[in-house]
């Protein structure tokens, strides 16, 4: 794991003496973070990679994950989608299993901290077991706007005892009587996706994958999915083409087990058909520095979405400088200023329109990118994240003051 | 120039967490409400933070409410009138929030005709800042160790001694000036710093500004 010095160059000397600051105060004190899985996704990614910096700085990370059976996954999973907003049938049966998997995590779950991070439903109701003093803060990863009532009935009366709860962004907030703290998510600029590549490695890996660069690149890197709209970013780029000089790039993972991502992504290469420009390319799911690089080779990184959670794909675009060109959804909008640090477009001609003005000046989109890249420094790297898990625990370790003098 | 100062410069910098409000406004009419409902700490995330958090963009933006009454709501007039409130040139929150608030009651006065009410998802959203100040490793004893700081400290810690220092006492002044003006009697070098404005630089470019204006002094006091 990388140190926190190496942040420095990314972030900036002054974002890790902040750091250091802060923890100074938080020094000694044992911060538990628990979740449903140490591999695999967002949560557990970011978690494997803050938890040395906390250690670095003083504090005691601890980390526990909530064990259950299939079907108490099986009943977490509808949980999660309800909150996401896709309809669910739950049973008595269901929330009592729930009550009862948790309750026997309880017996066995060390829980002793100073302050917890308890990670999204699964383990929500551990509050039970809270130690007198603690703090404890919930910090729900998912986009709660278009919430099941009766899901979160039923979470509610767990969240509703935490000391402060934690979301990703303000839509995404609800009535509780707890203090809810926006905390977006964020890449890690030392990461493969994102570490910084010479223009040799970039040619090389350009190369090796067999894309050609003699015409400026625009690319979509995304799964085969009909929310990303892989057929409206074929159809924008269609619409320019006929005044432009320029290759359109498809990436995404292969889609052996999904059926509906095998079928979209014959739906794009039936699209790119016979037309020389269109590239569509699927990549196994560890490419990430194959990914890093055509990002860094493309001329303009479009992100379509018709529906997003957070878009975090989106800040990974922009923090190689590049213009981005993406849907006004989800969590998009908190990274793009439309016109000051990237585009954000609603539809196919909208998205065309913007792919040949930024293709023809060429010193505008180069200033997005520039834009953008600042914006993720100071808005969407790992170290912003650590700071803010930081400064919820000194707000609430120093008697919740609106102002806090260090 | 090779004075030391009674009173080092001890530079600070000022960090932020946004607390969700939950409250909402979906037209003009409801966005005068939380204005008028807001305490300092969300006037100070909508006004303050919004260029500290965009300071690196060129043009830069004004505040959030005039950015979401002139690009979502599209009210152009409006817009234009609350970008113009120049936030630096306040001595208070209180007072900030009151320019705004005075400007859309004068706003709809005029226009009573229905507004438009802005589709779901483009709602503006309210937010508090929780206000973190933090010691840095920079002091300046003089004016060398002065530059030298400034080429160090970050944005953030520009920004709350040139612009966020004039909301509290002396009000209206920034910490560099006072200090150059209380250490040195340097009414010169505290008149220039006195009147920068956080819309004509990014915060990068008022760092090189101030350095100029340091150096220029520097020169001056070489050749006196």
């Amino acid at each position: 794991m990388p140190k926190m010095e190496e942040y420095s160059a990314a972030a900036g000397a002054a974002a890790i003496e902040e750091l250091k600051v802060i923890s100074a105060r938080l020094r000694g004190k044992t911060i538990l973070n628990v979740n449903s899985t140490a591999v695999g996704g967002g949560v557990a990614e970011i978690l494997n990679r803050m938890l040395p910096m906390m250690t670095e700085l003083g504090i005691k990370p601890r980390w526990e994950l909530i064990k259950g059976g299939e079907d108490f996954y099986a009943v977490t999973k509808k949980f999660h989608n309800a909150i996401h907003g896709t309809r669910q049938e739950l049973t008595p049966a269901d929330f009592q299993l729930y009550r009862d998997t948790l309750k026997s995590n309880m017996a066995t779950m060390n829980l002793d901290a100073d302050i917890a991070m308890i990670h999204d439903p699964q383990p929500a109701g551990l509050i039970d077991k809270k130690p007198a003093g603690a703090k404890w803060v919930w910090r729900c990863h998912i986009d709660m706007s278009n919430r099941q009532d009766d899901v979160w009935e039923f979470l509610k009366g767990y969240v509703s005892r935490y000391d402060a709860a934690v979301i990703s962004a303000p839509a995404f907030s609800q009535e509780m009587p707890v203090k809810q703290f926006q905390v977006p998510p964020s890449i890690d600029p030392l990461a493969d996706k994102n570490k910084e590549l010479s223009d040799e490695e970039v040619a090389a890996i350009m190369r090796r994958l067999d894309i050609p660069t003699d015409k400026p690149l625009i690319t979509q890197v995304s799964r085969f999915d009909r929310l990303k709209d892989p057929l409206g970013v074929i159809a924008a780029f269609k619409l320019i083409q006929p005044y432009v000089t320029a290759r359109l790039l498809l990436v995404g993972g292969s889609a052996d087990d999904d059926p509906e991502g095998s079928e979209v992504l014959a739906e794009a290469r039936a699209a790119a058909e016979g037309n020389s420009d269109i590239i569509v390319l699927c990549l196994p799911p560890t490419s990430n520095v194959e990914i890093n690089a055509i990002q860094r080779a493309s001329a303009i990184i479009i992100q379509k979405s018709l529906k997003e959670g957070f878009g975090l794909t989106v800040s990974e675009a922009l923090w190689k400088g590049k213009p981005v060109i993406a849907g006004a959804v989800g969590g998009i909008p908190l990274q793009i200023t439309h016109k000051y640090s990237g585009i954000l477009t609603r539809t196919v001609e909208g998205t065309a329109y913007w792919m040949k003005r930024l293709l023809h000046e060429p010193a505008y989109a180069k200033r997005l990118g520039e834009n953008g890249r600042e914006h993720v420094r100071e808005n969407f790297l790992l170290t912003r994240h650590l700071r803010d898990y930081l400064l919820i625990a000194l707000y609430l370790e120093s008697g919740r003051q609106d102002f806090i003098h260090l | 120039m090779t004075v030391k100062a009674r009173e080092p410069f001890r530079f600070r910098s000022r960090v932020t967490l946004p607390e969700v409000t939950g409250r909402k406004a979906f037209t003009i009419a409801e966005l005068l409400e939380g204005i008028k409902r807001a305490d300092d700490a969300v006037i100070y995330y909508h006004t303050h933070r919004f260029i500290k958090q965009f300071h690196h963009l060129v043009p830069e933006g004004a505040n959030d409410f005039a950015y979401w009454v002139t690009n979502t709501v599209q009210a152009d007039r409006l817009g234009e009138e609350l970008t113009s409130i120049d936030i630096v040139r306040y001595n208070s929150l209180s007072d900030i929030k009151d320019a705004f608030v005075g400007m859309i009651e004068r706003h709809l006065a005029e226009n009573p005709a229905p507004q438009r009410t802005v589709a779901p998802g483009r709602e503006f959203h309210f937010m508090r800042a929780i206000r973190f100040s933090l010691p840095t490793a920079c002091e300046a004893v003089d004016y060398p160790s002065f530059e030298d700081c400034l080429r160090d400290v970050s944005p953030s810690s520009l920004y709350l001694h040139v612009f966020e220092a004039r909301l509290r006492p002396p009000y209206g002044v920034d910490d560099f000036s006072h200090w150059f003006r209380k250490e040195f009697g340097d009414e010169q070098v505290g008149r220039e710093i006195s009147r920068l404005d956080p819309y004509s630089y990014t915060l990068e470019g008022l760092r090189a500004r101030i350095i100029r204006i340091i150096e220029k002094r520097l020169g001056e006091g070489a050749n006196a």
